[in-house]
């Protein structure tokens, strides 16, 4: 609403984002393939908590079932690959489209109902399982026997066609998520995203000033299941085989939550940071566990950080750390 | 200006509006008054679109508005200060204001606007970069009124604002919207249980018992009215 505050970013916060983009920019040279596909993950758990981040942090409607919107992005653009040689990034276009028009379906049914809070979540998780099993029997796609892309040939990235190394996934990610905390940043800033807190805060007082409430959450649904669409796409080309118990698993809808909640909720950086410190520190537990042979260390890490940032910061790391090192000067 | 026949509004079973008829007419200023439950804030919500009324018709500036949702209505001229202020506490002053210029038929005029509220509400502007959340509960509602004017309304609905306020406050709620009848002409449905106040400051006034007028005229008529008065100020 106001240009005045521009980006808010203080010097010392401009002089920050640079170096850690410098650095994340200059990290694939720098450190060894197990760790640029560690990093690879962590940079799609950041990804996927901004898109989700729009729709729950933003607008407040709680969202369960995201891994919805990666599988109908990464089977979509997949299918289309696999069957008619259509590139992904056309097939990602398609796969946003598709996730964006089943999105907004499924809050228009809600909101139309006036279904709104932990129902509207569980009905979140409802289609997201629905559809999983809707998956399993669609032999166009593979079914349960999956639906596999060609092999990737490593050794010469084709970014035309999204085969490649990680290290060039990392980059097109890398790019995503900056894009995606460039779009975040400007919807803040105008009417949208002021309508969009206001109705997180209090919807009643939303709809008194006049606010056509149903259409901005509608608006926020459709374009967080379109972003979240679009990663799908690039998992389906960085993980090459597709099966619809682990692409629409409940258990992604969750882990693409926990990084922004641990980050901070509706903040720009909440989900990037929340994704580096969980994912990062998730799969050192992973490893353990493995070492170790103590199995779950993963998810009691989750559990355990889930649990204390609750307690102890439950606005999230972002706007403690950022008050802390003294980064961010603006409220959101 | 705001004409209302026949109005019936139930929740479930419970009727909450029984073929409630009343009329407002521009410049006046029209107290409901009632006790808790008589169904005063569904009349206003079912007004301004929050609730679907099943019978009955409410016309505004001669225009049907019955079913129609509230960011219509509101675009059409009608604002509401809903129960308990509403403001949002983690925005400014100022951008609590800026909030208000939703209706797009509000949008052009909004910076002008703005002066025009800032001006008539001297300790907001001192405050406009503060958090609405840092202020006191008289200063929020001032804050709720002068966002409902952001929107150009003709006319205002205000549910219940002298809740849960000082008398002293109170009073200068009550100042304020008379000050915007006399001053501005500005159109008032005031929806209360502060009685005696309410029906000093309104033109005419209507009592509302389980979701039934049972009573209207003027406002001193009513204020002086033997039943009004044993069943509403205990005299």
């Amino acid at each position: 609403m106001r240009a005045s505050r521009a980006l808010g970013l203080s010097p010392r916060a401009a002089a920050a984002l640079g170096l850690f983009l410098a650095v994340m920019l200059l990290l694939p040279f720098l450190v060894n393939a197990y760790i640029v596909s560690v990093l690879v993950v962590v940079l799609f758990a950041a990804y996927f908590g901004q898109s989700w981040n729009i729709m729950t942090g933003f607008a407040g409607q709680l969202s369960l079932g995201h891994a919805l919107y990666v599988g109908l992005g990464a089977y979509t653009s997949a299918a289309l690959f696999v069957h008619f040689g259509l590139t992904p990034w056309l097939g990602m276009i398609a796969g946003m489209a598709v996730a964006a028009l089943a999105g907004s379906a499924i809050a228009a049914l809600s909101f139309r109902f006036r279904v709104g809070g932990v129902y509207f979540a569980l009905l979140t998780i409802a289609f997201a399982e629905f559809t999983r099993i809707l998956f399993d029997h669609f032999g166009w796609v593979g079914a349960t026997e999956g639906l596999f892309l060609p092999v990737a040939n490593l050794a010469h990235d084709d970014p035309v066609r999204l085969r490649g190394s990680p290290v060039m996934f990392y980059y097109l990610l890398l790019v995503l998520s900056l894009a995606a905390l460039v779009l975040s940043h400007s919807l803040l800033d105008r009417r949208v995203g002021y309508y969009w807190q206001a109705i997180r805060e209090d919807e009643e007082a939303a709809r008194a000033l006049g606010i056509d409430v149903f259409r901005y959450k509608i608006a926020a649904m459709a374009l967080s299941a379109a972003m979240t669409a679009l990663g799908g796409t690039l998992l389906a080309f960085y993980d090459n085989n597709l099966y619809p118990d682990t692409v629409f698993a409940m258990g992604r809808s969750i882990e693409i939550i926990i990084a922004p909640i641990i980050g901070g909720l509706g903040t720009l950086f909440g989900p990037i940071v929340g994704a580096f410190l969980l994912t990062g520190l998730g799969e050192t537990m992973t490893n353990l566990s493995t070492y170790f042979e103590i199995s779950g260390l993963k998810q009691w890490f989750y559990g355990a950080a889930l649990l204390a940032i609750v307690a102890l910061q439950p606005s999230g790391l972002w706007p403690w750390l950022s008050r802390a090192l003294g980064l961010w000067e603006r409220r959101r | 200006m705001l004409e209302i026949a026949g109005l019936d509004l139930f929740y479930g079973d419970a009727q909450a509006l029984d073929g409630v008829s009343l009329s407002v007419a521009a410049g006046e200023i029209v107290a409901i008054v009632g006790a808790n439950g008589a169904g005063k804030s569904s009349l206003i919500r079912t007004v301004f679109g929050m609730e679907r009324p099943h019978r009955g018709s409410i016309r505004f500036e001669g225009r049907e508005i019955a079913g129609e949702p509230p960011h219509r209505i509101c675009n059409l001229g009608i604002g509401q200060v809903a129960e308990g202020r509403q403001v949002f506490p983690n925005m400014t002053v100022r951008e609590n204001l800026e909030m208000g210029a939703t209706p797009p038929r509000a949008r052009a005029g909004a910076s002008a606007a703005m002066a025009r509220v800032l001006a008539l509400f001297p300790h907001l502007s001192e405050r406009r970069r503060q958090l609405a959340g840092t202020l006191s509960g008289g200063e929020q509602q001032m804050l709720a009124i002068a966002r409902c004017l952001m929107g150009q309304p003709r006319l205002v609905m205000l549910d219940e604002p002298s809740l849960g306020l000082a008398p002293v406050v109170a009073e200068e709620v009550f100042r304020v919207v008379r000050e915007l009848n006399r001053r501005d002409g500005l159109t008032l449905v005031l929806v209360e249980q502060n009685v005696v106040q309410s029906l000093t400051l309104a033109h005419r006034g209507y009592v509302l018992e389980n979701g039934r007028i049972v009573m209207e005229g003027g406002g001193a008529e009513l204020l002086a009215d033997d039943r009004v008065r044993r069943a509403y100020i205990g005299l």
